[in-house]
This record gives structure tokens, sequence and C-alpha cells, in this order.
């Protein structure tokens, strides 16, 4: 992979709903930096990330290519893409425990010692030893959103897509959490593109802003 | 992805076969011999004989007048008690109560409710020894014909008291899509009364929503059999009812009177339909224009009373007739008018013990192996819709209400003709099959909207961690849905537990299951014999409901998420 198909890549990218263009974009997201998109709502900020994750809801067609580190997943289902992707929501699955949730997204492979040994690692990276046997629901909006980014990050992706996801969360923790999020994404050497309605988070994400619809 | 590319989209087609063409077929082998045409009776057609003979039974008219008679009045009081109970109490504490005491009666197979009714208002029942001899003065129960009455009030009434719990739950379940309490409270801040305001504001989205299963309640209220045999009329009884004793007859030039009696049967309920469909649009009017005067009418007080009133008596009459039940199974001696009976004995659970405890087994093998295929079908469905990007259209709810609308005695009758003339076996296979055409649009219509408002961001984060769509569908939806499932699971064993002609003439008189055993009991009379089987039969409905509550809660016990939602 040469360096100029690292990252993410939307080549031409335009989603239309009913012959109307909704969003174009044609943009490189370069593997450790942050592509921030803003704009009012029902622009399609959060469409485009669907086109991306390959859950573009039928009423939409998308045309152009949608490619990462080289590789073309317009097309993949999406189960193939190595797109992850944080909401505003954690989304953890609620008939599993914090570990099996873990668990669930660890790349397969390895002993069921070693996958538990590494989802134990990873839960004391963020500081929640000893949590692999809870109920998710019991956890505090932050461990959530801390159990969350981990899950993700431990299913290998190759790109981060997060919608909206600090604002479930009040302000002390957002700092919090938003930092630990994009220090780990630059950590893994993962392009981000992040849709927000706020402006906090695009500063700290100290890359590229692009606002829709102006 | 290949293997369940290829697998899926077969299911909604099987599926439609499955619900459509026993239903076909059935009418294909009704239209057939009631035009004359029964090789296997050596009759080619086709000819106008069996409309003629028809005619010519002195019983014809009065049955068709008693069919639409109390069919059309048991819809038509059904929809006025939820409507006035919805109108008078929606949203409050009182209603809360009258919805946790109809639910579970929801699931209380129609011959058991009619058999409690009957030991209730029967001139031996309770009622008459409640008030005898104080208020009578009656040492003996009086010789007065309220079962089985020629009018066929006590019939309407075993029909209301089943059709209130149904129509009141898809009420509450529409209710809850269309925002009716917001609606209430802006149209009650104008100054209408409670009534008023949900009649005029509420009310018309509501039936919107409720048109089938009211057009379902109406179908079924004119051909119903196993409620009519208990409590209906027999000199002469409803067609439906004659229609089946025609079709047990071993002469089969009667199987052409059956067919005739079918055809007219299902013109008179499409009839009826049709009727109520331009009633509607009347009364829809008339309502529009009331609302455009902008009546208030503040004063509602004894129309919610009467509402709350008949909510609960029919609440009543169903737990006091279970209780009869009860009670019956367990009597010794009981003489009038005794309100208890002098002991209590497990004399007649013994003598039945054998043939109960085979109906009871016959009866979970074919809801179990029906429920079985109609779960599979049903998910495979949804799942298959799913992953194509395909939606339920309002005609597919036509398609999927289609069994309950047309007439069971119109076509069940035509499919045992049919089979036998094309010497397929009638038996439990065959009966398996004709329940799953009822059970599937029941499990179908339990399990939709848990499965449509599932979060569908779990399946694009699932995704997005690299599980495939079977890793989704298996690993994350199906546990998630686990206590809606259940529950379809639940409705649809009782619903087969319930059918009672689909059992009788599809098993060919061999098949026989709790409910057609307490049927084939109702001319008997043996009251402790009844209560027995109208009791296990209330309790193989019952208890699926209890497990989908028990289940989920204890599997799920250390999940809050789940619990709580």
């Amino acid at each position: 992979m040469d360096d100029h198909t690292a990252g993410l890549v939307l080549d031409h990218v335009e989603i239309r709903q009913a012959g109307q263009v909704l969003v174009q974009l044609n943009h490189r997201v370069k593997p450790g930096e942050v592509l921030t998109l803003m704009g009012p709502s029902g622009i399609g900020k959060s469409t485009l990330l669907s086109a991306i994750t390959g859950a573009l809801a039928p009423v939409f067609e998308l045309s152009g290519r949608i490619l990462l580190n080289g590789r073309d997943i317009t097309e993949l289902p999406p189960h193939q893409r190595h797109t992850g992707i944080l909401f505003q929501d954690p989304l953890l699955f609620p008939h599993m425990s914090v570990g099996a949730n873990l668990a669930f997204g660890l790349a397969p492979g390895g002993s069921r010692q070693n996958r538990q040994a590494r989802v134990e690692e990873v839960l004391a990276e963020v500081g929640l030893e000893g949590y692999a046997s809870r109920d998710p629901d019991t956890l505090s909006g932050g461990q959530r959103a801390r159990v969350a980014l981990m899950r993700m990050l431990l299913s290998d992706p190759q790109a981060l897509l997060l919608d909206e996801p600090f604002s479930g969360l009040d302000a002390s923790l957002r700092t919090k959490v938003r930092n630990l999020v994009f220090e780990r994404a630059k950590a893994c050497d993962l392009p981000v593109l992040m849709v927000t309605h706020d402006a906090e988070d695009a500063k700290a994400a100290g890359g590229e802003v692009i606002t829709l619809g102006v | 992805m290949a293997k369940s590319r290829s697998f899926f989209p077969i299911l909604p087609a099987l599926t439609l076969l499955l619900l459509l063409g026993p239903v076909l077929a059935g009418l294909v082998g009704t239209i057939l011999p009631g035009f004359g045409h029964l090789p296997a009776a050596g009759l080619y057609g086709p000819s106008l004989d069996p409309f003629r003979d028809l005619f010519d039974w002195p019983g014809f008219w009065p049955a068709v007048r008693l069919s639409v008679g109390t069919g059309v009045a048991a819809a038509a009081i059904s929809l006025t008690i939820v409507a006035t109970i919805l109108a008078g109490w929606a949203g409050t504490r009182a209603f809360g109560w009258v919805e946790r005491l109809l639910s579970p009666l929801l699931a209380v197979p129609h011959a058991a409710a009619a058999f409690g009714l009957a030991f209730l208002i029967a001139p031996s029942g309770w009622l008459f020894r409640l008030v005898s001899p104080g208020l009578t003065g009656w040492q003996r129960p009086p010789d007065l014909l309220i079962l089985q009455d020629p009018m066929g009030l006590s019939l309407i009434a075993g029909m209301v008291i089943k059709e209130v719990p149904f129509l009141l739950l898809m009420s509450i379940a529409a209710m809850g899509q269309v925002g009716g309490a917001r609606r209430l409270a802006v149209a009650q801040s104008m100054g209408y009364g409670r009534v008023a305001a949900w009649m005029f504001t509420v009310f018309p989205v509501v039936y919107g929503r409720i048109r089938l299963p009211v057009l379902v309640v109406l179908a079924w209220s004119m051909s119903v059999v196993d409620v009519a045999v208990i409590l209906g009329p027999s000199t002469p009884s409803t067609l439906s009812v004659q229609i089946v004793r025609w079709m047990s007859d071993p002469d089969l030039v009667f199987r052409l009177r059956a067919a005739a009696g079918a055809l007219v049967q299902l013109g008179l309920v499409l009839g009826a339909v049709a009727v109520w469909w331009g009633l509607e649009r009347l009364l829809g009017r008339l309502g529009a224009s009331l609302a455009h005067r902008g009546l208030r009418l503040g004063a509602d007080a004894h129309i919610r009373a009467g509402g709350l009133l008949l909510a609960l008596l029919t609440a009543l009459l169903l737990f006091l007739g279970l209780l009869g039940l009860f009670v019956w199974s367990f009597a010794g001696f009981w003489s009038f008018p005794d309100l208890l009976p002098d002991q209590f004995t497990l004399r007649s659970w013994h003598r039945d013990s054998v043939g109960s405890w085979q109906a009871v087994s016959e009866t979970a093998v074919i809801a179990g192996a029906a429920v079985a295929v109609g779960l599979f079908l049903t998910l495979g469905c949804l799942e298959a819709e799913e992953r194509h990007g395909l939606r339920l259209t309002q005609r597919g709810m036509w398609l999927l209400y289609l069994p309950l609308l047309i007439p069971q005695t119109a076509f069940l009758p035509g499919l045992q003709t049919l089979m036998l003339s094309l010497g397929l076996e009638t038996g439990r296979g065959a009966v398996v099959v004709a329940h799953l055409v009822f059970v599937l649009p029941y499990i179908r219509l339990s399990l939709q909207d848990p499965w449509m408002q599932w979060d569908r961001r779990q399946a694009v984060v699932a995704k997005a961690l690299g599980a495939s769509p079977d890793r989704v569908l298996w690993r994350v939806r199906l546990p998630m849905l686990l206590a809606p499932i259940l529950t379809a699971v639940a409705v649809g064993i009782a619903v087969s537990v319930g059918q009672y002609l689909p059992t009788l003439l599809i098993g060919g008189g061999r098949v026989e299951t709790l409910t057609t055993e307490a049927v084939a009991l109702a001319s008997g009379g043996d009251r402790r014999a009844i209560g027995v089987f109208g009791l296990l039969q209330t309790a193989a409905a019952l208890l699926p409901f209890a497990l989908a509550l028990i289940v989920p809660a204890l599997v799920w016990r250390n999940r809050k998420g789940l619990r709580d939602g």
C-alpha cells in the first residue's frame, strides 16, 4: 500500500434520495487524521456514515467509490468492511456481559484463555479491571462509552466513524471520553471521520472541518 | 452469504403457500360440490340442485337470520363496549385494572369461555342459585329457556365476552402507535368532554388501525361453530352449525347441501363486510359533522360509568365462568339452589384421566408442531424481508388476514371433501397443516411490532465488529427478542389449542384434542366432565403465557436492559 491510498478515501461519493442530491464529498482522510463533518440536522451526515458502514437504506442511491487502505469497499457486505463505528448511545448488547461484549468484538481465533486474557487486559487499559462479568446496564455512562470504544477497537477496524459520539455524555465526562477516543485512534493510526453538531468536538479533533449544506 | 441468499427468499413464498393454499383449495372443494359436482358420489355437475335443495330445507331462512343477526350484533356490541371503555377511561388507573383483568382472558379458549358462561346463566346455574330461593322462591331450577334461546341472546353474550378482550388489546396497541394520550389532552384543553374528545380525535385513527381485526371479529361471529354448538339455539341452529352437521352425515349427498350452505355462508359474510364498510363511512361522516359543530358534550359521566360497568361485567362473566368450571370439576353431589356442592371430590378427574391425558398429549403434539413450523417460517420471513429490504404492504396485510376473514365453514368442509376426493389422508398431519393456516397470521401479528421496533443500530454495530448477518441474527437479534418470541409462541399455542372446526373436519373425526372432546360433551350435559375438559383446555392455552413471562425473567435475571424494557 503506497502513501496515496492509505486511509479512508471518499472518491466522488454522492448520495441521492428520489433523484435529489443529498450529500457530495470527495475527500481523503489519512491514517491518524480526523475529518469533522458539521451542518444542520437532516443534511445527510449520518447517511454518509451508513454508506461507509454498508447500512445505507434502500431509499438512497450511492455513486462514487469508497476505498479503505486501497481496498474498494463500496460493494462489500458490512461485516467485511472493517469500519468501526461509535454512536451517541454505546449500544452494548444488553443480553451479554461486559466481557462477552468485548469478546464479540475480538477477531476470531485463539484459545479461550487467551481471549479471556485479552478481554481482561483491555478492560484494565481503560480502568475497568474486573468488570468482565458485569451487566452492561449497571455501568455508568462513561464506563459504557469506554467499553463500546474498546469493543470496537478489538475488532481490528481500519477506520473509525463517529456519529455524534459524545452528545449523550455530560460536560465533565465528555472531555475525558473524547480525549480517550482520539488518543486511541491516533495510537492505532486510524483515519477518523466524525459527524457532530458541537464546535467543541470539532476543535478537540484538531483536523479539517467540512460544513455540509452551506 | 451465498447460502443465506439461496435459502431465505424461499421462505416468504412457502409461507404464502401454506397460508393461502389450504384456503383456496378449500374454496375450490366447496364450489365444485356446491354446484353438484362430486365424482366420489357419482355426481357430475354443474347443476343448481344443491342450492334448490338448500333453499327447500325449511330451516334455511331462520338459520340465515340467526347467523346474520347474532354475528352482526355480537361484533357491534363488542366494538361499542371497547370504544366506550377506551373513550371514558383510557390512561386512567381504572383502565389499567381493566386491561390487567382482560389481557390474560384473551387466551381463554372460546369453548371454555362459552361453557363457563353457560354454567353461570343456565336455569340451574350460579346466578339463579344466588337469588334462590330467597328472591324467587324456587326450590328447583326454573323451566326457562335461557341457554340456547331461540333468539341467540346467550350466543351473542358468549361471543361478546371473547371479542371484547381481543378488540381492546388491539386498540391499546394501536393507540400507542398514534399517540392517543396527547391528542386527548389537546382536545380536552379546548373544553371537550373526555368521551367526546376521544371519539372525535382518537377513535377515527385507532379504528383505521383495528379495521381488519374488527372485520375478523365480524366474520368469526357470523360463522363460529363451537360457541354456537354450546350456547346457540338448535332448532334451527346457525347456518354454520348446520353445515357441520350435514358434513358429518354418512350420506355423501348431504355434502352437496353443506357445500351450497358454505357458499351462502361465504356470501353472507362478504355481504356483511360490505354493509359494515358502508356504515363505517356513514358513521365517520356523521362524527365529522358533529365535530365540525364543535359540540363539547361535557356531561359524560353516565357514558363513562356505563363503559366501565360493561367492561367489568365482561371480565366478571369470564372469571366466574372459569371458576364455575373449576367448582363443577371437583363437585360431588350438588343440589339446587345450594351455592356450593355438598362435597368436593377428585372423582371426575379420575374418571376422565385416561381420555383427558390422551387429549392433552394430542393437543400438545399438534400445537407444538404447528407453532414450531409457524415460528420458523415467521422468523425466516421477517429476516428475509430485512435482508432484501422488503416491507409488508397494506395488501400483504390483507393476505395475512385472509384466512381469518374467510369463514372457516366456507373452506374447511371443502378442504375435507377435496382431500377425500384426491385420496389424501385426513388425520394428525393434515390437522397440523390446517392449524398452521390460523396460527401463522397470529404469530406474525404478535411478532411484527417487536421485530420492527428493535434498534437496528445494534445490527450496524455488530456488523461493523465483523459479525456476519447470520451471526447478528443468532447472537444478537434473537436473544434480545427472546421475550416477544416466547409471547408469539404462547399466542400460537393458544390459537392452536382453541381450534375446533379444523381439528374436527381435517382430522376426519379421529383426532381428539381437548377442544373437540369438550365440545362433544356439550350435548350430553355432564357438567363435571365439561368442567374437567374446559379447565384443561384453558390451562393448555394459559400456561404457555405464564412461561413466556417467567422464562425471559429467569434467563435475563442479571440483565437489567432486557428486564425493564
